[in-house]
């Protein structure tokens, strides 16, 4: 590993997260959410390290977190914005949503704003469907969101707060 | 009846089938064959792929409400199959006019036309328009490495080559990443095979039932060089392109066409055709004698001797020790392959007979493979940037380029290879299949070391297909351990044994494509008949009894080329120019 860019807490951390799980290539993706869990995201660095812990060729690793939508290999922003795409929420105006959110932020989905505060994802359905449509701000969830209202919501987060 | 067996009805016709097949075995035992795309099974070896993705072998089962995939459904007691009712006909269709409207419609300059699994599927299925092509479709850049060609636009998604990657050969180069509509088969993060684990077998473009996966095409080149007057444009074939390329021309597998593929050569115009096997035979001389000097090293007290000597003709297998086992470097022979040795010597002792400069000089290879193009290339094999062996081309261009130059390959006379590059025996024959370097050694190895003449020949418990073989020979009291490993995940399992001390072997020949070079990944397309593979292997045996000499160092040409210019084995010269060092690439 002479190119790990990683720094060593975070060597560490997965070690002790693959090591808690036995090394065992079935447990990957429990591996892979508590390494995202602990770092935030799941960069080449992580895949290779925890392949190399499991002894699986790395594209198994790759394969399965390209797969999930929940695992990103890019950070995401202190606040993650997840607007639902679910049906009740889609027929209610989601996409204006997530459009005017790109239009403010200067982002596209799946992007983070080059202050790293915010970042934009899409899911299906957070189970709110009465309070279509819904949008998800760093844990807080925002129901009956009117487009008009996204500028103002997105000012109203105090970004400075730790 | 039989306990083990069962009663069914494929298509109103009755059969009786061992329990646990399934309904595609079955069927294709009795006559029947469903049409299949995802599916490959080499009966006797570990090449198995049946995620039953594809859905082309849908059948309908009696008093089952939906279609079931044959290649994936056992036959169960008075089970009632129809392959061909109206309803599986136009599901059928349904499904390939779908898995087509993702595919794209170049057939015409499709490097795979003509020999396209998906292609002879549409013309089967009379698919005269496509419904539901005028959608979306995905897009991937085409990556070409040194060997193999990814166009991953094409690609069906059937996973075989997949299965060959990671099942088959343990490499674990490339597998499905992302979902849904942008799923591709690469490499971990999207890199290209040149960043990943590969390599370069090829046995991903063996399997793979269309164009997504093919060859690094060298056949321009070539015809750039022929027409060169500058150029003197030597060849040099494999053994195993002789047993395979009669195929392409519609000679059953297995047939010899030593003989036409010499004349073809002569006609496209190379100034000398010559023989790896000559090389073949010279490999043994050094790879021989390396294992009698390290044995009787060991022998003599020598603990520090590195046991087992592995075999190192195979460049695949190389690249997988490089970069999978780079703690045991010092354990394979230093000996260059049988190419390699050919390219050093054509352009050393034979330039200087023939009194041209190297650079004068164009070597080119007609192999079985595809990791032999890649072998070319390494730096450690040219002399000032000039390669002993400039390229590589594989059985299949090779006979694709003998249809495009007009030449009637079935109605060739024979001719003979040319002097002094072209003599070989039978030793040099045997090396196209597994187990056959491991022979052709023993036979010389046991005369060297015992001073004896060998009766026996045939060494034939180390032949056939099983994966891992082993045996016992006795030289002079001595039982010398051998074993035989092809395919990678075969070989892996020999690696990690003596990793952890537990291999009691002496000498191992490793080849990293399954039935060894005769299932190489530029040979001409088995499309998952073992059959196919088996006949190879017969005939690659019948040209080691019909050769005259049968032994390597009895070579008179070999003998010749260490009294005029080599010195002997393992010697100075021979060192400089015949054996090679290993880099770790992990």
């Amino acid at each position: 590993m002479e190119n790990m860019k990683l720094s060593c807490t975070a060597v560490t951390k997965i070690n002790k997260i693959c090591e808690e799980h036995g090394n065992n290539p079935g447990e990957l993706i429990n591996i892979l959410h508590k390494s995202q869990n602990e770092l935030g995201y799941l960069p080449h660095e992580v895949q290779e390290l925890i392949a190399k812990n499991l002894n699986v060729p790395v594209n198994r690793v790759n394969g399965v977190v390209s797969f999930y939508a929940f695992f990103t290999e890019k950070p995401k922003g202190k606040y993650p914005i997840s607007v639902c795409l679910g049906t009740a929420c889609y027929v209610r105006g989601a996409e204006k949503l997530i459009d005017e959110v790109k239009k403010n932020l200067n982002i596209e989905v799946g992007q983070t704003t080059a202050d790293g505060v915010f970042s934009l994802d899409c899911l299906r359905c957070v189970g709110a469907c009465g309070l279509a449509p819904v949008m998800i701000i760093g844990g807080k969830v925002y129901g009956n969101v009117d487009p008009k209202n996204v500028r103002s919501i997105l000012e109203g987060i105090d970004t400075s707060a730790k | 009846m039989e306990q083990n067996k069962i009663n069914i009805t494929i298509d109103n016709r009755p059969f009786s089938v061992k329990k646990g097949t399934t309904i595609l075995d079955a069927a294709k035992a009795n006559g029947i064959e469903i049409p299949t795309l995802c599916h490959i099974n080499l009966k006797g070896t570990c090449v198995d792929n049946h995620p039953a993705s594809c859905r082309i072998c849908v059948v309908e089962v009696g008093g089952r409400r939906n279609l079931a995939p044959a290649c994936a459904t056992v036959c169960t007691e008075g089970m009632e199959v129809r392959t061909n009712s109206i309803r599986v006909l136009k599901a059928r269709k349904t499904i390939l006019e779908l898995i087509l409207s993702n595919h794209p419609n170049d057939c015409l300059v499709c490097p795979k036309s003509g020999n396209c699994e998906l292609q002879a599927l549409a013309q089967k299925l009379k698919i005269h328009e496509t419904p539901y092509a005028d959608g979306e479709r995905s897009k991937h850049e085409v990556e070409s490495s040194v060997s193999i060609v990814r166009d991953m636009n094409k690609c069906i998604l059937c996973r075989r080559c997949e299965t060959m990657c990671n099942d088959v050969q343990t490499v674990g180069a490339i597998g499905a990443i992302n979902r849904g509509f942008i799923t591709t088969v690469a490499p971990a993060f999207g890199q290209k095979l040149s960043e990943s684990e590969c390599t370069y077998c090829g046995q991903c473009v063996a399997v793979c039932p269309v164009g997504a996966l093919t060859e690094r095409d060298n056949t321009g080149k070539l015809i750039d060089d022929l027409s060169d007057p500058n150029k003197i444009v030597v060849v040099q074939t494999a053994p195993a392109v002789r047993v395979a390329i009669g195929e392409e021309f519609g000679y059953p597998a297995g047939t010899i066409v030593t003989g036409k593929l010499v004349t073809a050569l002569k006609q496209l115009g190379f100034k000398y055709v010559f023989d790896t096997n000559f090389a073949a035979d010279l490999t043994i001389m050094e790879e021989g004698s390396e294992l009698l000097d390290r044995l009787s090293r060991f022998l003599g007290g020598d603990k520090s001797v590195p046991l087992p000597i592995l075999t190192s003709c195979c460049p695949a297998w190389v690249n997988f020790f490089e970069r999978q086992f780079p703690d045991m470097l010092n354990i394979p022979s230093t000996a260059r392959s049988p190419q390699q040795m050919f390219g050093s010597i054509a352009k050393t002792y034979w330039a200087e007979k023939m009194g041209v400069p190297r650079e004068k000089i164009v070597v080119v290879s007609i192999m079985p493979c595809l990791a032999k193009k890649y072998e070319c290339g390494r730096d450690e094999f040219k002399v000032d940037g000039n390669p002993d062996v400039d390229y590589s081309l594989s059985t299949r261009e090779l006979a694709a380029f003998i249809k495009q130059a007009n030449i009637n390959f079935n109605s060739l006379e024979d001719s003979e290879f040319d002097s002094p590059l072209g003599a070989s025996t039978g030793a040099a024959a045997i090396f196209g299949a597994t187990g056959g370097v491991m022979e052709a050694a023993l036979r010389t190895a046991y005369e060297l070391y015992t001073g004896k003449t060998l009766e026996k020949i045939d060494f034939t418990e180390v032949r056939g297909l099983e994966g891992v073989r082993q045996a016992t020979i006795n030289l002079n009291g001595f039982e010398l351990k051998i074993g035989i490993a092809h395919g990678l995940g075969y070989a892996r399992r020999m690696l990690e044994d003596i990793r952890h001390g537990k291999s009691e072997y002496h000498a191992i020949e490793i080849m990293a494509c399954p039935g060894g070079c005769i299932g190489g990944g530029g040979q001409p397309l088995h499309h998952g008949k073992m059959e196919t593979i088996n006949a190879r292997h017969k005939a690659i045996y019948e040209e080691d009894k019909n050769m005259p000499l049968r032994k390597s160092h009895e070579n008179p040409y070999i003998q010749q080329l260490y009294e005029e210019f080599l010195g002997k084995p393992l010697g100075e010269k021979a060192h400089k120019l015949l054996h090679t060092h290993y880099f770790s690439k992990q």
